[in-house]
């Protein structure tokens, strides 16, 4: 057992560089891949009174807006439900996503992209994506907000 | 029929600690008992099988059973077998006994606390789950209770600290024993680590008792997850703990490394808490190179769990050569399969290499965006916590009750059946429960067989869901087996000290940490203390003060 102690150190320490070399690479990865394969996480747009989002300013009136040949979409995430009720977009055009809360905390998960935010009352998150693939989208509620959080799912359409 | 009377002898004369670790224990298992008995039903909800009709006179909701099943489990079971290992470790290791009257302080004020926090969670008035995300807001004796109960454990870090330090005093000049360095570490990484959560508690017991009118949700949440990586290696480590100490020993082998095992409770007092961002990868108002920063330092602390890895498999291949198995793999089926305690840690490992793997692809940011949120994570986590750190604890049981009361194991069979079915029940939910939330976003946390608009969202998935029906079946099974064995060795007649292990098996090792660099490194333990409150500091310093001096408070909300 004792002459077996050497082996087993030298293997030990093959095994531990083995495992910082795979970090490495991985972090590399991952540098890599947030810098070119479009970078979706969401970011702080403004902060805002939870209170007002119902009655003042952009979110009062959840929209989609055309601009150019970009999107830009205006959604309040509330218990159980999103607005705009309905999110129509072309594919291979930009959206970009500004979303908050007036109650309490809720995702915004899009169904087979990247997008995945948590909205956060008292919070604007800011996020962009373009929808290569047409068809619908579930837009789901990750996030528990209540008696009705199952049912917060709603849909996104994305044209030819 | 002549009964067989047994001489009634008094085990805890001599040694109080073995009362005072047998109460966290048992207390820690009924957490357990009546927590678990929510996963089943959870486990049917995410097959579309809708069971909480029938629980509607005692309980309101499924979020109200999950808010107790995450609670019991993973704050109140962990917290109190934390509490009873890692202080009942370092006592026997150093022949000292812990103060016991501080000892008893701890274990009422956890009991207290629990039961001041059960009040409203049974009244449905705190279901707002384990994370209590604010606006949801609960009722104050929830955060009151939870906090007392968190408190508990600051008395178990001066039980450690003070005979850690009789025991230097006694011996100048002396390497701490393993287990007491392990238990050390541990606990000064959780007094670090729990700082977050303490500071949260403060807000929020303010708020709930109509102090304060708001709570900033994103500033609870960073609190919070300060706290809440951590804690999950607050979970992990008393088992790790258990593997290197007396696992070996268990299996027939010896411990290989010493001073590599230091090491790696060292790597865990640095990294374990700077990373927390890693949870909020999805939050808005954490700048994208903030959360960078924390991706890597949560790749750094995978690294003591790849050398635990190691040391663990090389020492349990010791064990198995030493038992005459030969060959590549027949160490293997040297092993003592059929200890049950040996068994319960060989299954909770091999689930933790899926766990660990999971646990990479999380904390890589961009990936973290396809499943945060998802089930993927509680099938990610039931492998670490609901499976390694459970069994853990539950193949432990079958060693430490007998050793603590001298009352034998019963059942042993049975113990080993409620190995093997809760390891297969885990491995078949947690796998459906993975390619759920990958393949088709089903969301975590979600009552989805109780909403029609849900069930057809996930149709697709209905194949996955057969699973869940399955393995939720499996695990009630495995439950009941578990919990009858315990109950029924704790609470017989019989004492029979000389069928039960007198001894904590603490294992040999090979490698000693005598003339050892590193152990002397690591021995140093303030000076690294000192070095994980400026990581800490670094990592998140900026952001906190940031967050303090821009509060955006929100009022709660109750939607449940
Ligand atoms: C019979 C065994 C168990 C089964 C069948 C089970 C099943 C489940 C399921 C299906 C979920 C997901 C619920 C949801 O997201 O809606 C869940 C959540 C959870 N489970 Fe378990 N579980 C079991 C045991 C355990 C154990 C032993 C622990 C920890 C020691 C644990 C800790 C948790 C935690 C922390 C959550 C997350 C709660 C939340 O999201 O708020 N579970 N469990
Ligand atoms: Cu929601
Ligand atoms: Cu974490």
């Amino acid at each position: 057992m004792e002459q077996h102690e050497h082996v087993i150190e030298r293997y030990e320490r093959a095994w531990i560089l083995f495992g910082l070399a795979m970090i490495t690479v991985f972090i590399i990865l991952i540098g890599y891949m947030m810098l070119t394969m479009g970078n979706t996480n969401p970011v702080s747009a403004a902060r805002i009174d939870a209170t007002k989002v119902r009655t003042e300013g952009d979110f009062a009136n959840p929209r989609v807006e055309q601009v150019g040949n970009e999107y830009v979409a205006y959604v309040q995430a509330f218990s159980f439900g999103y607005l705009p009720m309905e999110m129509k977009f072309k594919a291979g055009q930009k959206v970009t996503f500004y979303i908050t809360s007036p109650d309490v905390q809720h995702g915004f998960k899009v169904e087979n992209t990247n997008i995945n935010v948590q909205v956060i009352p008292g919070e604007v998150a800011k996020v962009s994506y373009t929808f290569k693939k047409p068809g619908e989208y579930n837009l789901i509620c990750n996030e528990y907000c209540g008696i009705g959080h199952a049912n917060m799912v709603s849909k996104i359409v994305v044209e030819p | 029929m002549a009964v067989k009377t047994f001489p009634k002898i008094d085990v805890y004369a001599g040694a109080p600690e073995k009362k005072y670790t047998l109460f966290m224990l048992m207390l820690g298992f009924i957490a357990l008992m009546v927590g678990t008995l929510f996963g089943p039903l959870q486990a049917f909800n995410y097959g579309g099988l809708d069971l909480y009709p029938f629980l509607k006179p005692v309980f309101q909701s499924y979020y109200q059973g999950l808010t107790i099943h995450g609670v019991l489990n993973a704050i109140i079971f962990t917290q109190l077998f934390g509490q009873a290992i890692m202080v009942y470790l370092p006592a026997k290791e150093l022949g000292l006994r812990p103060n016991m009257t501080l000892a008893w302080v701890s274990f009422w004020m956890a009991l207290i606390g629990l039961l001041i926090a059960a009040l409203p969670l049974l009244g449905n008035a705190a279901s707002v789950l384990y994370t209590f995300y604010p606006p949801l807001k609960a009722h104050w004796a929830f955060y009151v209770g939870a906090a007392l109960f968190v408190l508990s454990s600051y008395v178990s870090i001066y039980l450690v600290l003070e005979m850690w330090s009789r025991w230097k005093r006694a011996n100048p000049g002396k390497i701490t024993p393993l287990a007491t360095y392990m238990s050390v570490t541990f606990w000064l990484m959780w007094f670090l680590a729990s700082l977050g959560l303490v500071v949260e508690a403060l807000f929020l017991i303010a708020w709930s008792l109509g102090l304060v009118a708001g709570v900033d949700p994103l500033l609870m949440r960073t609190l919070f997850w300060y706290t809440g990586h951590p804690i999950v290696y607050f979970w992990l480590l008393p088992a790790y703990t258990l593997a290197y100490v007396t696992l070996p020993k268990l299996a027939g082998g010896k411990l290989v490394s010493d001073p590599l095992s230091r090491l790696v409770f060292l790597l865990f007092l640095l990294f374990s808490v700077p990373v927390g961002f890693h949870h909020q990868f999805a939050d808005p108002g954490i700048a994208p190179y903030w959360k960078m920063i924390h991706t890597i330092l949560t790749m750094m602390v995978a690294v003591p769990s790849l050398i635990t890895a190691f040391t663990i498999a090389a020492s349990l291949e010791v064990a198995g050569r030493a038992n005459g198995g030969k060959g590549l793999l027949g160490w293997i089926g040297a092993l003592p399969w059929n200890n049950p305690t040996v068994l319960a840690f060989l299954l909770g490992f091999l689930a933790f290499i899926p766990g660990g793997a999971g646990g990479i692809v999380n904390a890589s940011f961009n990936l973290n965006q396809n499943i945060h949120n998802t089930v993927w994570i509680p099938g990610h986590f039931h492998l670490q916590v609901g499976t390694l750190v459970t069994m853990a604890a539950m193949g432990t049981a079958f060693w430490l009750i007998p050793h603590l009361t001298g009352k034998p194991l019963v059942a042993r069979g049975m113990a080993l059946a409620s190995q093997w079915l809760w390891f297969l029940g885990m491995f078949i939910m947690t796998f459906s429960l993975h390619w759920m939330g990958f393949l088709y976003a089903v969301p975590r946390r979600s009552h989805i067989a109780g909403s029609p608009i849900a069930m057809e969202a996930y149709r697709e998935s209905s194949a996955w869901m057969v699973l869940n029906i399955v393995s939720g079946v499996i695990l009630l099974i495995a439950a009941i087996l578990f919990f009858y064995v315990i109950y029924a060795t704790a609470l017989q007649s019989r004492r029979d000290p000389e069928r039960v292990m007198s001894e904590v098996p603490f294992s040999e090792v090979i490698s000693k940490p005598e003339g050892s660099s590193l152990a002397l490194m690591t021995e140093r333990v303030w000076f690294w203390f000192g070095i994980a409150v400026v990581l800490v500091v670094l990592a998140y310093g900026p952001v906190l003060f940031q967050m303090f001096t821009n509060m955006n408070p929100v009022p709660g909300q109750r939607l449940w």
